[in-house]
C-alpha cells in the first residue's frame, strides 16, 4: 500500500525509477506501450482512410461492452473486444449507396453510437451506480490493470500488427484510390471489412487506457501530427507510433505524480504535440515564401 | 497475326432490369487512339468496366488482346472518372505512382532495404522515368492534395503507365481541367501512346481537344454504339440515325465540331472551348 503520495524530487532518474516501484505501474507501463504501438499504427491508416468517425463510434460501442462485462462479473477487456469487433462488423455490413457516399454511413454510425452510449449508461446504473467505475470506462484509468489483461492486450495487438503488416500496401492503395486498386486486382471490399475489424480491436485496446471517450488521443492525434511532419508513408507511420508512445509514457509518468487523471494528461500532451507540429508547419511555410 | 486490342461481339450488360449495353459490336486495333463519346448515361463507363472485367456481361463476348476481360496477362491500366484528392491528404505524388507498380502486392516495403536491392532500385528508376515522361518531376515529391487538377491528372497518368500497360482506359480524364491543361494532357496522352505503342480508349465529354489525335470514334446512345472514323461518326446522318431524331453537326472554320439538336445535354460542344486557340 502507498503510505504517502508519490512526490517529485530533483533527481529525474530516481523519479523515473520510482515509477516502477509498484507492480500496478509496471503493468500500466506495459499495457500503455502495447496499446500505443497498436493505436499509432492503426490510427495512421484510419486518418488516411478518413474513418475517424467510425473509429470513435467503435470506441463508444466498447463502453456498453465494458459496462456489461462489469455487470456480469467478467473481465472488462472481454466486453471491450466483443462489442468493438461486433460493432465493426455491423458498420462494415451497412449497405452503401455508392463507393464515395459517406452520408448514409455517417447517419447509421451516429445512430449506433447513441444507442451504445445509452445502453452503456443503463448497464452502469444496473450495477448500482459505481460512479468511479463509470469515470474510468469513459475517461480512462491506469489503476488495476492485471497481468493477465496485459497478456491479452499483447496477443491481440501482435495479431493486429502482423495482419496490418501483411495487408499494408494494398490497404494503402485501396484507401487512396479504390477504383484503380480494384482494377489492379486488390480485394477492396474485403480489405475495408478487415480494416474495420482491426480498427475495432485497436479502439478496444485504446479505450482501456484512455477511456471510451478519449480514444482519439491515441488513435487520431499521433497520426495526424505525424502526417503534418512528413509525407513519406513509412516515416509517417513510424513517427505516429513514436508520438503515441511518447504521450502514453509521459502521461502515465505525470499522472503517477499528480492527482489528475491519465485521460487528461494523454489527451493534453497529444494536443500540445499537434499544435506544435501545425504551427511549425505554418512557420516553415511562411519562411519559404 | 496479332489479335485486335479490344473486340466486343453482341455484348449486353444489364444493371437492374435495364440494358446499359445493348448489342454492342466493335473492334479496336492495337495502337489506336479511340474516343468514346455520348451523353450522360449512354453506357460509356459501363463499356470500360465491361472491358476491365469489373462488370459481368449478360450476353456476347469481350476479349482484350485475345484474352478474356480481367485476365492478368493483359496489361490494362484504368483511370476512373475524376478522382479528386482532398486538400489535406498528406501523401506524396511519387508514392501514389509507386502504388500503380506494386500496390496490389501483399506486405509492405521497408524503405531502408528498398533502395539497396536491385529490384527496389529498378522500381524507383521506372517510377522516376515515368514521372519524367509525363513532365511531373518538379512536383512529384509534393503532397498530392496540394496539387492543381492538371498536376494530379499527370501523376495519375504516370501511375497508370508505370507498369507498362498495352491498353489504357481513361474515363473523362480531361473533365474539370481548364482549357490549356485539356490540350496539354491530350497531347501528353498521344505522346505516350506513340512512344510506348499503347492502345488508348478515352471517354470524353468534348471531342475537340483530342480530335487531332483520334483514329476512331465510338459514339454511344442508350446502350447502343456506333464506331468508325471521326468524320463518319460525328456526322449529321450517323448521329440522327443513332438518336432517331434530327441532329446537325457543324464544322467551324478551325475544324472544331459542334453538335446541334442533341436530345440530352450536349455531348460534343465547343462553346466553352471558344478561346482555346
Amino acid at each position: 500500500m502507498l503510505t504517502d503520495e508519490p512526490r517529485l524530487s530533483w533527481d529525474l532518474l530516481a523519479d523515473v525509477r520510482h515509477l516502477f516501484d509498484f507492480p500496478f505501474m509496471v503493468n500500466a507501463m506495459r499495457a500503455g506501450t502495447i496499446v500505443a504501438v497498436l493505436a499509432g499504427l492503426i490510427g495512421w491508416f484510419m486518418v488516411t482512410r478518413r474513418q475517424s468517425f467510425a473509429g470513435h463510434t467503435l470506441a463508444i460501442i466498447g463502453f456498453p461492452g465494458a459496462a456489461g462485462a462489469t455487470l456480469l462479473g467478467v473481465g472488462v477487456h472481454y466486453g471491450y473486444f466483443t462489442f468493438c469487433v461486433a460493432g465493426a462488423i455491423v458498420i462494415a455490413l451497412v449497405p452503401r449507396a455508392a463507393e464515395s457516399s459517406f452520408g448514409e454511413e455517417s447517419a447509421v454510425i451516429g445512430t449506433v453510437q447513441t444507442v451504445a452510449l445509452g445502453s452503456g449508461f443503463l448497464f452502469v446504473t444496473l450495477y448500482h451506480g459505481n460512479l468511479n467505475g463509470l469515470n474510468a470506462l469513459l475517461f480512462g484509468s491506469y489503476l488495476g490493470i492485471a497481468a493477465s489483461q496485459v497478456v491479452v492486450l499483447l496477443v491481440v495487438a501482435a495479431l493486429a500488427v502482423g495482419f496490418i503488416a501483411i495487408i499494408g500496401r494494398p490497404l494503402l492503395f485501396a484507401s487512396l484510390d479504390p477504383g484503380v486498386a480494384r482494377s489492379s486486382g486488390v480485394p477492396v471490399t474485403l480489405l475495408s471489412v478487415a480494416f474495420l475489424v482491426v480498427l475495432g480491436l485497436a479502439a478496444a485496446e485504446a479505450s482501456q487506457i484512455t477511456g471510451a471517450l478519449l480514444v482519439f488521443a491515441l488513435l487520431v492525434l499521433p497520426a495526424a501530427t505525424a502526417q503534418l511532419v512528413t509525407t513519406r508513408p513509412a516515416a509517417s507511420i513510424a513517427l505516429s507510433i513514436g508520438f503515441a508512445l511518447a504521450v502514453t509514457w509521459l502521461g502515465l509518468g505525470i499522472a503517477y505524480y499528480t492527482p489528475f487523471p491519465i485521460g487528461f494528461w494523454v489527451t493534453t500532451l497529444a494536443f500540445v504535440g499537434y499544435v506544435f507540429a501545425s504551427s511549425g508547419r505554418l512557420v516553415a511555410r511562411a519562411v519559404r515564401r | 497475326m496479332n489479335a485486335p486490342a479490344i473486340e466486343l461481339g453482341n455484348v449486353y450488360v444489364r444493371i437492374g432490369d435495364r440494358n446499359t449495353l445493348c448489342d454492342v459490336d466493335l473492334t479496336v486495333e492495337a495502337g489506336e487512339f479511340v474516343a468514346v463519346l455520348g451523353p450522360n448515361g449512354a453506357g460509356k463507363t459501363t463499356l470500360l468496366k465491361a472491358i476491365l472485367g469489373l462488370l459481368p456481361i449478360a450476353e456476347g463476348r469481350i476479349s482484350a488482346f485475345g484474352r478474356p476481360p480481367g485476365d492478368n496477362e493483359t496489361r490494362v491500366a484504368y483511370l476512373p472518372q475524376r478522382r479528386s484528392f482532398e486538400a489535406g491528404l498528406r501523401i506524396r505524388g511519387i508514392d501514389l505512382v509507386r502504388l500503380g507498380l506494386d500496390g496490389h502486392r501483399w506486405g509492405f516495403p521497408l524503405p531502408f532495404f528498398d533502395r539497396r536491392t536491385a529490384g527496389g532500385r529498378a522500381s524507383w528508376k521506372r517510377i522516376c522515368d515515368v514521372i519524367e515522361q509525363v513532365g511531373a518531376t518538379a512536383y512529384a515529391e509534393r503532397p498530392i492534395g496540394e496539387m492543381s487538377g492538371g498536376e494530379q491528372q499527370r501523376l495519375l497518368i504516370a501511375q497508370a503507365l508505370v507498369h507498362r500497360p498495352s491498353l489504357l482506359l481513361l474515363d473523362e480524364p480531361l473533365d474539370s481541367l481548364d482549357l490549356p491543361n485539356q490540350a496539354a494532357v491530350a497531347a501528353l496522352i498521344d505522346d505516350v501512346r506513340r512512344e510506348n505503342n499503347i492502345t488508348v480508349l478515352l471517354v470524353a465529354h468534348d471531342v475537340n481537344p483530342i480530335l487531332p489525335y483520334l483514329d476512331r470514334v465510338i459514339y454511344m446512345a442508350g446502350g447502343h454504339a456506333v464506331s468508325g472514323s471521326p468524320e463518319d461518326v460525328i456526322s449529321s446522318e450517323t448521329l440522327s440515325r443513332l438518336y432517331d431524331t434530327p441532329i446537325e453537326v457543324l464544322r467551324a472554320a478551325d475544324g472544331r465540331l459542334v453538335v446541334v439538336g442533341h436530345p440530352e445535354p450536349p455531348a460534343v460542344h465547343s462553346d466553352r472551348h471558344g478561346h482555346a486557340h
